[in-house]
């Protein structure tokens, strides 16, 4: 059976791939991953806001009180020096990729245009083979138009792509008026890849405290409905690499992504919930269904059911929405 | 060679020098010497070496008696050993300093000279302690300045090598210790040939070796003893000769000259001072300016006062000298003259005696106490001297800095003597010091120093606060080394960084005529000149000031800087001061943002510079009125309804002016009166808490937080506010039964920090807005004038009755009035509130032992006390004794109570006839277990009083001396982890050992706060503090489960944020206890590097990671056959890691050493996991079956 997969330049020996989450936290975790299969790790995003926030606490706390009371003129030893800024993630972004033979691509998630690309340098640098943009934004501003935002993604991708030569894939939110054009317009940018995809953290209400509460769950098998259709649409519309993410709990959502057009899928769910070694039991489900329906590569899978090769395309389309609310009354409607 | 220069203060000068001649330093942290150890720490963290290729071992003891012993031992062994140390540590080292001495050992003990506490303590500096030391047989060395500290450094450990005898090396404590200076620094090879090896060599050959074993430290009989005392005679008359000998060697070497005795003036001197130390500098600055002046006069300074060489002295004086003064700074009561003055005497009577005075005549030699306690010693005070000495028969034993209009030993002075150079750039600068100021001023010190060929001087004065605290920084720089050891006088520059300052101290004093005046307005510059005092408008006028104007704050809230204005004032410095061309000035502030920010990262660079440049856009200089306009004058600094103490003594410490009182304003025996801190109105906080009467549950949990019981909580009924002024809030009781009366959460807003722990504390939410809760922070100035009138309306309020109060419910227990208040605490201060609980249960019966450290400071430090009292004149009686000795201090507290109550009892009895039977048994039969029956009590004494009052007999007299000891006594004795677990453990140890009934409070913040964040044993493992740079890698004393292992001491082990009820139950129970009582309570602390709004979060992840468990162990419930051990904390609910990586004390490691961090995050969470799991039978009742998960922690049972 032959798994191998292109992903954005990338030689990957299968199309299963640890996308970004805590699990690459370390270079054990990142070889747990690698024993277990998988065919290249997306580090866990390094917040350009975070490190920035943490530079400022940090100098804030260690000037509070000091120079003020005789007795106590400074409460901490002077440290050499403070790794505040990105080198702790580019240091285990370096040693994860001497660590294993898989591909290391390392996700980024800047605020700044000189940090897109200072951190994007750095990181190929540190040994990235691919970096992966996590354009985590929320438009909240009423005077930013849908236009404008569209063009600070593209110019986040042309700057980062100026800077490196490593290939360089975006993680998007589905929340565009229109994906399709949007993507056309990041891969005209330099994108070499599409990431679907990036789940927003919503939070929720305490009501016994009268709080916000922020929330983190893990996602489910059917969360991949919202990427699946968009692979298969986008799939038929351009040539450049796919990546699928969310909702990736048993190889049938890695088979289902592969027909669809993904190049790689990925997971960091399943593996946080079962462990790194769960990689083995998807690629091995894989592999079995493959073997039932007389699959021998997934190159040969990939796009099988892209929008252009399914027999009714409309299921991706408006068509679609018709027909489930059809069945809907037909189900559930009583007669009156 | 290329003139190696550095900028540093005199403890980094001296530790320079120590750190690179020694190989083992054994410390303990006391101000002012702690910096020393911490530089040498530092530098060994960073594996700098010494001279012989190798890093210094570091140690932090327990005790400066502890220090002393391990150099002694590390001596004894052979390496060439060192510590730091000043005050009371040094007095604790007095014994082995015997011991080494007698030994012939080589060694260098650095000292900052500071005074001993005799009617009071004080950190700062004078000559008291090292002169405590003369007769343990250390040679004496005196450094006078920062280059000197460095200097004598490397001579006396050269000379101790070859003389044998140990050295004590000392310099002024603050003046020289903390005085920044260019100075030149040794090069290491200067320093290889001055340390001889084959003298090293000789050192480590009489080590204990047991190669060639020999035995030292023999007892000795009458018959041996005294001789073997007289054999070192010849070392100690070689050791003059040595040091002369070493100071030519350094000349030679290194270029600057030195002698045992340097004498500065007239060849043909009449009148000479004689003096050491720092106040030498300011001497001889004034015999050149009076030499210039045809005036014959001169200085000695005296560096090897001991051994005190006798030719030395004889031959540093002119011939010509008529009339000498010797200065000793330090005061030895009851003796014929201070030391130095006494040797010098001793010196001309045995050359008389012998024929051998090199004078016609004997001088006239008077003696004189000056600068106690870094008291001012100017150049007017020295000419004042040199005029006494013109006398024909001068003043003896005389003071000089003061006015005892007591004794009338003080000289006068004339205060406009002033010997300032123009030739030296001189400013002053008063600033917060949470707004950066004293920072950006060394910065100052450094750009200037480093970039030019100016010599500088900086000298900061801090005040005695830890909230709201203000400095001084003094500031000077000129073309030759600046000798003035004293204040700016008369400034070029003044900056005022705060506004408010102008209303309450006189900041223009120090300007000089045409000075530079930049003042940190929030107002437009119209509005500025109007809301200056008309006193500071007149300064301005007359002096013809240039006075520039910039909203410091408004271009740091631009910038991103939020509170700190250093960088911006700094630019405004150098923008207008002219002491380098601005540009360049701004260039070099630049560069120097880089290095200092530099390793914080780039954004917090970025952001400096941005403050740099708006900084320049938005200075303005001010047109000056030609006549003053305000009608508004600086107001008192107490109101004029204080009492008359307060206002005549405290105010003027208040108002700065504390200098100025004469002997006579001071208690004879350092006796205050307290509840004074209720005048001092400091207004510190812009922003103050505000009630929303209409959200609130009535819970109490603000007034309990509030770190300075600034939030106050009474009952009242409708009459009782009739006359309440408009605005005043109340609103109905909500508790059944109770809704006709009114309840009034009052704000002292005047006596604020602005901590906003108590909107942390705060479980109610406003309805409409759920960011709102009851309790809100609001700007102060629109609400001060009604809040003002409302306090004082709430003070006359009726206090609640003391024995309606149910004292096991936190609310209620807020109806106590706290006795405990406005203290100078940090904002947010996690010990103070565990302080003021304890006033409110018990502090009219209280009696407080109080160990030195961050409480006794807070709680004891002058000008105002916040011990206070109540409508009855009842309140806490405090006092502190030492820093080690405080569990026996108060153990002795015990002792008198247990005596005086059982023989107040004896008298009692023998006295029944007289008082009645009933009365008698009645009081000696009083249970006193609650509120209302010491009320009962209280009344019976009344009673016994008067039945007393007019008998004659003596019994009847002895009995009403100690009378009130029959109502309960509630001794405390409270005190930091430093001393708990450290300095004071053997005492504890021993106290509660002895099962006498007493209280023990340690508020543990698990470092040493209040010198500065030294590693104590409560430190956990993985924090980061001094001496435990690479976090630390021990685990945390257990110091509840030593006392319990006693089984009959009650523990407690609390953390308010987390269970204030645990708290307020643990508090009660040690008070009941009949016996010693131990509450260890968890203390967030600015040392952890915390937002401190986030002190109670702090204290509940503490708990609920398991680092902090909550326990109550009471001995009385094992008597009822119960389990005395109550766990009231559940299960860790978190990992450690989601409570310390909150805190910068951890956090900061994974910064700068991310592989310790994580090795030591692993031994701490298992440190936590493994105490939860050897535990069992914690809980009450203990259920038939246990499981695991439930028996997270206990003691090995």
């Amino acid at each position: 059976m032959n798994l191998k997969t292109k992903y954005m330049g990338l030689e990957l020996k299968n199309p299963l791939v640890a996308s970004a989450g805590p699990l690459s936290d370390s270079v054990e975790n990142i070889q747990k991953l690698a024993a277990a299969g998988v065919s290249a790790v997306v580090m866990f995003s390094l917040f350009e806001e975070q490190l920035k926030a943490e530079a400022n606490a940090l100098d804030a706390q260690l000037a509070a009180g000091t120079d003020s009371f005789a007795e106590s003129l400074s409460y901490f030893p002077p440290a050499n020096d403070y790794k505040v800024g990105p080198e702790q993630y580019l240091e285990l972004l370096h040693k994860a990729s001497q660590a294993v033979d898989i591909p290391i691509i390392g996700s980024l998630n800047g605020i700044s245009s000189a940090g897109w690309i200072e951190y994007a340098r750095k990181m190929q640098d540190a040994g990235a083979r691919g970096i992966e943009l996590n354009i985590y934004y929320m438009p909240t501003d009423p005077s930013l138009s849908a236009s404008a935002i569209e063009k600070q993604y593209i110019a986040v991708v042309a700057a980062v792509k100026a800077a490196v030569t490593i290939p360089v894939a975006v993680k998007l939110s589905p929340y565009f008026t229109s994906i399709a054009n949007v993507a056309r317009k990041l891969k005209r940018a330099g994108a070499d890849a599409l990431v679907l995809f990036n789940r927003f953290y919503q939070p929720d209400f305490d009501l016994n405290e009268l709080a916000v509460a922020p929330t983190l769950e893990l996602s489910h098998a059917n969360e991949i409905r919202l990427p699946l259709r968009w692979i298969a649409i986008l799939r038929s519309q351009m040539k450049m690499s796919l990546a699928a993410t969310t909702g990736v709990q048993t190889s049938a959502e890695l088979a289902k992504f592969l027909l669809a057009g993904a190049d790689v899928v990925m997971t960091t769910s399943s593996l946080l919930h079962h462990g790194p070694a769960h990689a083995t039991k998807l690629l091995a489900g894989l592999e079995e269904w493959m073997k039932t329906k007389e699959y021998t590569s997934v190159k040969q899978m990939k796009g099988a059911m892209s929008l252009k090769s399914v027999a009714d395309p409309t299921a991706f389309e408006r068509g679609n929405y018709i027909k489930i609310i059809e069945k809907y009354k037909a189900e559930y409607t009583l007669p009156v | 060679m290329k003139k190696l220069t550095g900028i540093m203060d005199g403890n980094e000068a001296a530790a320079y020098v120590a750190h690179k001649t020694n190989e083992v330093c054994a410390i303990y942290p006391i101000t002012p010497s702690s910096p020393m150890g911490e530089f040498s720490d530092e530098w060994s963290a960073i594996s700098k070496k010494n001279i012989w290729g190798t890093i210094p071992l570091v140690a932090e003891l327990q005790s400066e008696g502890g220090a002393s012993g391990a150099v002694h031992g590390a001596l004894q062994t052979g390496a060439l050993t060192t510590t730091f140390t000043a005050s009371q540590g040094l007095l604790l080292m007095i014994p082995n300093m015997y011991k080494i001495a007698g030994e012939l050992t080589s060694t260098v003990f650095h000292v900052t000279a500071r005074s001993l506490a005799c009617q009071a303590l004080s950190i700062f500096g004078d000559h008291s302690d090292v002169l405590a030391c003369r007769a343990t047989g250390f040679a004496f060395l005196c450094s006078a300045s920062v280059q000197e500290a460095m200097d004598m450094a490397l001579i006396a450990q050269a000379a101790t090598l070859e003389s044998r005898v140990p050295f004590m090396h000392y310099f002024d404590g603050f003046r020289t210790s903390h005085e920044v200076q260019k100075i030149d620094l040794i090069p290491e090879e200067q320093i290889r040939a001055l340390i001889k090896d084959e003298l090293v060599i000789a050192h480590r050959a009489r080590a204990l070796n047991p190669e060639k074993p020999v035995l030292r430290g023999t007892a000795q009989n009458p018959d041996v003893y005294f001789q073997g005392r007289e054999t070192v005679n010849k070392f100690y008359d070689a050791t003059p000769g040595i040091v002369e000998k070493i100071m030519a060697e350094f000349a030679q070497t290194v270029g600057r000259t030195y002698h045992l005795f340097d004498y500065t003036g007239a060849p043909d001197a009449e009148r000479v001072i004689i003096l050491m130390g720092s106040g030498a500098e300011a001497a001889s600055e004034t015999v050149d300016y009076l030499t210039a002046k045809g005036e014959k006069v001169g200085v000695v300074r005296v560096h090897l006062f001991r051994p005190f060489s006798a030719k030395h002295f004889l031959a540093s004086l002119p011939k010509s000298v008529k009339s000498i003064a010797v200065l000793d700074r330090t005061k030895e009561p009851g003796s014929a003259g201070e030391p130095m003055y006494q040797d010098v005497l001793t010196v001309f009577a045995e050359a008389q005696q012998a024929g051998a005075l090199p004078f016609g005549k004997m001088p006239t030699v008077i003696g004189g106490r000056y600068g106690l306690s870094s008291k001012e010693f100017t150049p007017a005070m020295i000419k004042a001297i040199f005029d006494e000495l013109s006398k024909p028969q001068p003043k003896n034993h005389f003071t000089i800095g003061i006015n005892d209009d007591v004794t009338h030993t003080s000289l006068t002075y004339d205060n406009s003597f002033l010997i300032e150079s123009d030739k030296v750039n001189r400013a002053v600068f008063f600033g917060l010091g949470a707004d950066g100021t004293v920072g950006a001023n060394k910065n100052t010190i450094k750009i200037i120093g480093s970039e030019t060929d100016l010599y500088t001087q900086g000298y900061f004065v801090y005040d005695s606060k830890k909230s709201g605290s203000r400095t001084v920084s003094h500031l000077r720089f000129g073309p030759a080394p600046i000798r003035s050891t004293y204040l700016v006088q008369s400034a070029n520059f003044v900056g005022c960084h705060q506004f408010n300052f102008l209303e309450k101290t006189d900041v223009l004093k120090y300007a000089a005529p045409r000075a530079v005046f930049l003042l940190n307005s929030q107002y437009t510059p119209t509005e500025t000149w109007d809301r200056l005092p008309r006193k500071v408008q007149q300064q301005i006028i007359d002096k013809q000031l240039k006075f520039y104007v910039i909203d410091a704050y408004k271009v740091a809230e631009a910038t991103g800087m939020g509170s700190r204005i250093n960088t911006i004032m700094q630019t405004c410095f150098f923008a207008i001061s002219g002491v380098l061309p601005k540009d360049e000035a701004i260039e070099k502030i630049k560069g120097t943002i880089k290095k200092t920010y530099g390793k914080k990262g780039e954004d917090v660079v970025q952001k400096n510079y941005h403050a740099v440049d708006q900084t320049l856009a938005n200075l303005i200089e001010m047109p000056v009125p030609a006549a003053a306009t305000s009608q508004f004058e600086m107001p008192p600094a107490v109101p004029a309804a204080a009492p008359e103490y307060v206002r005549n003594v405290l105010g003027m410490i208040m108002s700065d002016q504390g200098d100025e009182l004469p002997v006579s304003a001071m208690p004879v025996d350092g006796t205050f009166p307290t509840a004074t801190t209720q005048w001092e109105k400091r207004n510190i906080s812009l922003t103050v808490p505000a009630w929303d009467a209409k959200t609130c549950i009535q819970c109490g949990n603000c007034a309990l937080v509030c770190p300075h019981a600034c939030i106050r909580m009474k009952t009242a009924t409708q009459a009782d506010l009739a006359q309440a002024p408009a605005g005043f809030a109340s609103t109905p009781m909500k508790m059944k039964g109770q809704e006709d009366k009114r309840y009034i959460l009052q704000v002292a807003v005047e006596d604020c920090t602005g901590c906003a722990l108590c909107i942390q504390a705060c479980p109610a939410k406003n309805k409409e807005q759920v960011s709102l809760k009851a309790i809100n922070m609001v700007e102060k100035d629109p609400i001060l004038e009604r809040e003002r009138a409302n306090y004082a309306f709430f003070l006359s309020l009726p206090e609640n009755d003391r024995t309606k109060v149910d004292t096991t419910l936190v609310r209620d227990v807020q109806y106590l009035q706290p006795l405990f208040e406005f203290s100078g605490a940090c904002a947010g201060c996690g010990e103070t509130p565990y302080v003021k609980l304890a006033s409110q249960l018990f502090g009219d019966r209280m009696i407080i032992a109080n160990a030195t450290g961050c409480s006794s400071i807070y709680g004891g430090n002058l000008p105002s006390t916040p011990w206070a009292q109540d409508k009855n004149g009842r309140g806490p009686a405090w006092s502190n004794s030492l820093f080690e000795d405080n569990a026996e201090f108060g153990y002795g507290y015990s002792l008198t109570v247990q005596k005086h109550r059982e023989h107040a009892g004896e008298m009692l009895k023998a006295l029944a006839g007289d008082v009645g039977e009933n009365l008698v048994t009645e009081i000696l039969g009083a249970t006193q277990n609650n509120e209302g029956e010491i009320a009962l009590q209280r009344a019976r004494i009344v009673i016994l009083k008067q039945k007393l009052a007019g008998n004659a007999k003596p019994q009847a007299k002895s009995l009403l001396s100690i009378v009130d000891m029959l109502v309960r006594r509630s001794v405390w004795i409270m005190g930091g982890d430093g001393w708990a677990y450290d300095i004071g453990y053997g005492g504890l140890d021993h106290v509660l050992a002895s099962g006498a009934n007493l209280n023990v409070l340690v508020l543990d913040t698990e470092v040493y706060s209040n010198t500065g964040g030294q590693m104590s044993k409560s430190t956990p493992t993985g924090a980061v503090a001094k001496f435990a740079a690479s976090g630390k890698r021990m685990g945390k004393k257990d110091l509840g489960m030593i006392a319990m292992s006693y089984g009959n001491v009650y523990v407690a082990k609390i953390a308010m944020g987390a269970n204030p009820r645990q708290t307020l139950r643990a508090f009660a129970e040690a008070d009941a206890y009949p016996g010693p009582s131990m509450i260890i309570a968890y203390s967030h602390c600015i040392a952890h590097g915390i937002d401190m709004v986030n002190g109670l979060r702090q204290q509940k992840l503490a708990v609920d990671s398991g680092h902090w468990p909550l326990f109550r162990y009471n001995p009385l419930l094992k008597e009822q056959g119960q389990n005395p051990l109550q766990l009231d904390s559940k299960k860790p609910s978190i990992a450690l890691k989601d409570y310390i990586y909150t805190e910068v004390r951890y956090k900061m490691l994974t910064h700068s050493n991310p592989e310790a961090a994580a090795m030591l995050l692993v031994q701490g969470q298992k440190f936590v996991t493994n105490a939860g799991r050897c535990t069992r039978n914690s809980r009450r009742p203990p259920p038939p079956r246990r499981r695991r998960s439930e028996a997270w922690f206990m003691v090995n049972g």
